[in-house]
């Protein structure tokens, strides 16, 4: 048995090392650690809880919009507070023009460069995939980049700026807008819908959110120009369908809440059947982060680093939904809602690198409709924000959708001042350490079984699995 | 000419400096590099290199093998605990990340803090009762806030004799990165184009007050009261954009925004020490109804006095919209007598 240390593992938004002990050529078990300790808990504690909408966006930029939503939405449970209807939309707006923005950035950016690699030269797509991913040079950033940040501009009309916005209040947004900049909204959706309907489609989107199956999908690639065609032709190829499963339990907190319900409802998925998501099962686990204490429920969690502790290998904590070992993101978030074809594929696979490559480039499609439909039901004369006050003795939980996946706030107020608070981000789910009875963490256990050939240095099909979580390690520890 | 050589690297902060670059529009990012003849040699976001790959490039850096023009970090120096750099160790290697800063600074033409954090220590530095930020030693490359110091010693010059760039901005405007680093590839760039926190005068000359669309409403004192309202927001909700070092309402975020524009307070991101003010970030704290803080350069006195005759002078539209979230009265049309 030997170990490969895979790091710095890079194009995960931020930092990561994987410790693989291989034998035959192939992994036996991994272990995921996050090196960067910043420490967000500790530094919330006695501040007033307004003060949290500030400092919780700069756990991360890409996600930033993300923690602002968690916290605003905690926040608001504390008192109740119900923010009108325009303010609920502007605020999917904003939360789904980041996940969206993020889904392409994660596509382009992060994970097709791999496949322009030396390493897949002999391939027979490899030309067109040198020609339009490889990193820094490929043809699809000098569409991508500039189409990504007109959809931005979305970010400077109802957020002010991106990242790190203000905008989200616990009793709605601070910006309201009239009619003709409604309109602007709609504007840059309808130019933000023909990008991807020409170079990443090519075909509409409600045809794309109609697929239902593995032969529809077969079919409809045919002859299909546009980069996710690309990528399912290298899918193919490299089998990247039966690559990267790890428990096939899906964890979604419920995304874009509307007036009584989610558009892509809160649950668990688990061996065939959804249920209802109970926040009260979620703890974190300590026994393998340098952190002091014991397994405790975020309510009553403490952060308090210990980094000579044994036995530890990783800044991040491991969460567990009644002692289970979750996934989350994007496909657990269409495997909760039910989308017939990610359904059709994880019952198939399992989940797999392509399913969750899929599952983001679906929720492309999927989405901007219901942004579009947002913005024409915004109502410039109606109200945007209520008045929030935060009261001298309480607790709440907020948990929102990010792009990656569930992120849970839960904040706990004394004498009208942060005595605690606890974040449990996506890949804090997905990139979890080992627990104390021993059980690794979604991607520990998507690793064991993969090839890892002396050749190769940093291991390609690793990269593939590692990357198709689409982790951010900011948020991961924070 | 050959390319300029830029390194990136990734510490204590958010990435959130890296993601608003990926927003610079006309040209966009990688465009704009490359007309300025500048090479990335390796962005942990960015680049192809990973594990192996990356260590490679960063030890041919380190020993000076690979010419190194530009360095560039994002996100504040970790030293703690106790001096140790444990809490950002270098994926892949055993060492502190501090220690890769430190040594690769020593290489670099020019040394670049992209954002508040590399540059003053920002956000991961702020402060909690209990002696938190101490223990995480979370400091800039050339400042610890705003005492000269940091990582690299207030005596610190890089190859081409500037101190440490200190690209402040909690996240930085794209602009600011890519004006400073075209300037300096086009020699265009010395000491007199930095203020004396180190920060690229072509931004940091402004103030953010200087183009805020609540102009009038500043003028009288009309003033918002809660999230929403169209107002100024620097008697009761935090602004200190007349403080604020930074050009951001000329020039613009993700289009046609700001934080002003997006209904919220400036909360002076570019400043040292910013993530740490005495009050909650969002309520003007005040003395005897008189805001604290006020713009440095202007006699407190006269302040007071000018804000109460303006306030006595508010036309009706002024304060009625002030503490609305849509314009309740229009401007007066006026309409000129015939000849």
């Amino acid at each position: 048995m030997s170990t490969r240390i895979v790091g710095p593992f890079n194009r995960v938004e931020g930092d990561l090392e994987v410790r693989l002990d291989v034998a035959d050529g192939v992994v036996q078990s991994a272990r995921v650690v996050s090196p960067l300790y910043r420490g967000f808990e500790p530094m919330l504690l006695g501040r007033v809880a307004e003060d949290a909408l500030v400092i919780v966006p700069r756990i991360c930029g890409i996600c930033s919009v993300a923690q602002s939503a968690a916290a605003a939405s905690a926040l608001r449970q504390l008192t109740g507070l119900v923010p009108p209807e325009n303010g609920q939309l502007a605020a999917n707006l904003v939360l789904a023009c980041e996940n969206l923005a993020d889904h392409l950035s994660h596509f382009y950016v992060f994970f097709m460069p791999d496949f322009a690699r030396d390493a897949y030269r002999a391939r027979d797509w490899f030309a067109q995939a040198k020609r339009r991913f490889k990193a820094g040079e490929g043809t699809a950033s000098a569409e991508v980049l500039p189409a990504r940040a007109n959809f931005m501009h979305l970010m400077g009309l109802l957020a002010g700026k991106w990242p790190h916005t203000l905008c989200l209040q616990p009793g709605g947004t601070s910006r309201p807008l009239e009619n003709a900049e409604c309109l602007q909204v709609l504007t840059l959706l309808r130019a933000f819908r023909r990008f991807l309907e020409r170079s990443v489609f090519d075909d509409s989107l409600e045809s794309v959110a109609r697929l239902t199956s593995s032969d529809d999908l077969a079919h409809w690639r045919r002859g299909r120009k546009g980069d996710l065609a690309l990528f399912l032709t290298i899918s193919d190829d490299l089998a990247l369908h039966a690559i990267g499963r790890a428990t096939d339990v899906f964890l979604s907190a419920g995304a874009y809440a509307q007036a009584q319900a989610h558009l892509f409802p809160a649950g668990l998925w688990r061996k065939g059947a959804v249920e209802a998501l109970q926040p009260s099962a979620i703890v974190e686990d300590l026994s393998h982060a340098w952190m002091a204490g014991g397994t405790a429920a975020p309510y009553a969690g403490q952060t308090i680093p210990a980094p000579d502790k044994p036995d530890a290998y990783t800044w991040c904590k491991a969460p567990r939904y009644h002692d289970l070992v979750v996934e989350t993101g994007a496909l657990a978030r269409q495997m909760v809602a039910g989308h017939p074809l990610i359904r059709a594929l994880v019952t198939t696979d399992g989940a797999s690198v392509r399913a969750r490559v899929l599952a983001r480039l679906l929720e492309l499609a999927l989405v901007v409709p219901h942004m579009e439909a947002w913005a024409q039901a915004l109502q410039p004369r109606a109200p945007w924000c209520l008045p929030f006050v935060a009261p001298e003795h309480a607790h709440a939980c907020g948990m929102v959708e990010a792009a990656r996946g569930a992120l849970g706030h839960w904040v706990g107020l004394q004498h009208g001042r942060i005595s605690g608070y606890q974040i449990i981000a996506p890949t804090t789910w997905n990139f979890s350490p080992r627990d104390a009875a021993g059980r690794p963490g979604a991607l520990e256990q998507a690793l064991v079984g993969l090839p890892v050939p002396d050749a190769e240095d940093p291991p390609l099909v690793i990269q593939h699995v590692v990357r198709s979580f689409d982790p951010c390690m900011v948020c991961t520890v924070h | 000419m050959r390319p300029l050589n830029l390194l990136w690297l990734q510490s204590g902060g958010c990435g959130g400096c890296t993601l608003s670059l990926l927003n610079a529009e006309q040209p966009a990012l990688f465009e704009r590099l490359a007309d300025a003849g500048i090479r990335l040699l390796w962005h942990p976001s960015l680049s192809e290199a990973s594990g192996r790959e990356a260590l490679q490039i960063l030890q041919d850096c380190a020993d000076g093998q690979q010419v190194v023009d530009l360095l560039c970090l994002e996100g504040s120096v970790m030293t703690g605990p106790e001096g140790t750099g444990a809490f950002h160790r270098l994926a892949g290697t055993d060492q502190p990340m501090m220690h890769w800063i430190r040594k690769l600074a020593q290489r670099a033409r020019y040394v670049l803090a992209v954002g508040t954090c590399a540059a003053y220590g920002g956000i991961t530095s702020a402060a909690s009762g209990d002696g938190f930020a101490s223990l995480l030693g979370a400091t800039g490359l050339q400042f610890d806030g705003a005492e000269p110091g940091g990582l690299l010693g207030p005596g610190f010059r890089a190859a081409e004799g500037l101190p440490v760039v200190n690209i402040a901005g909690c996240p930085t405007h794209p602009g600011w990165v890519l004006d400073t680093l075209l300037a300096i590839a086009m020699r265009r760039f010395d000491e007199a184009d930095l203020d004396e926190l180190g920060r690229p005068r072509l931004y940091a000359d402004h103030l953010v007050h200087h183009g805020c669309p609540r102009n009038e409403f500043y003028e009288y004192k009309a003033s918002a009261e809660k999230p929403g309202d169209l107002g100024c927001l620097m008697e009761h909700r935090g602004c200190v954009g007349t403080q604020a070092h930074g050009d951001c309402n000329t020039r613009l975020w993700n289009g046609s925004g700001s934080c002003l524009r997006g209904g919220y307070p400036c909360i002076a991101c570019t400043e040292p020490g910013f993530e740490s003010p005495r009050h909650a970030f969002a309520v003007t704290p005040k003395v005897a109804g008189i805001p604290v803080g006020l713009p440095a350069d202007m006699p407190k006195a006269w302040f007071v006095a000018l804000a109460a005759l303006s306030k006595s002078a508010t036309p009706k539209r002024v304060r009625e919209n002030a503490t609305a979230d849509h314009l309740l009265l229009a401007p007066p049309v006026r309409r000129r007598k015939p000849r």
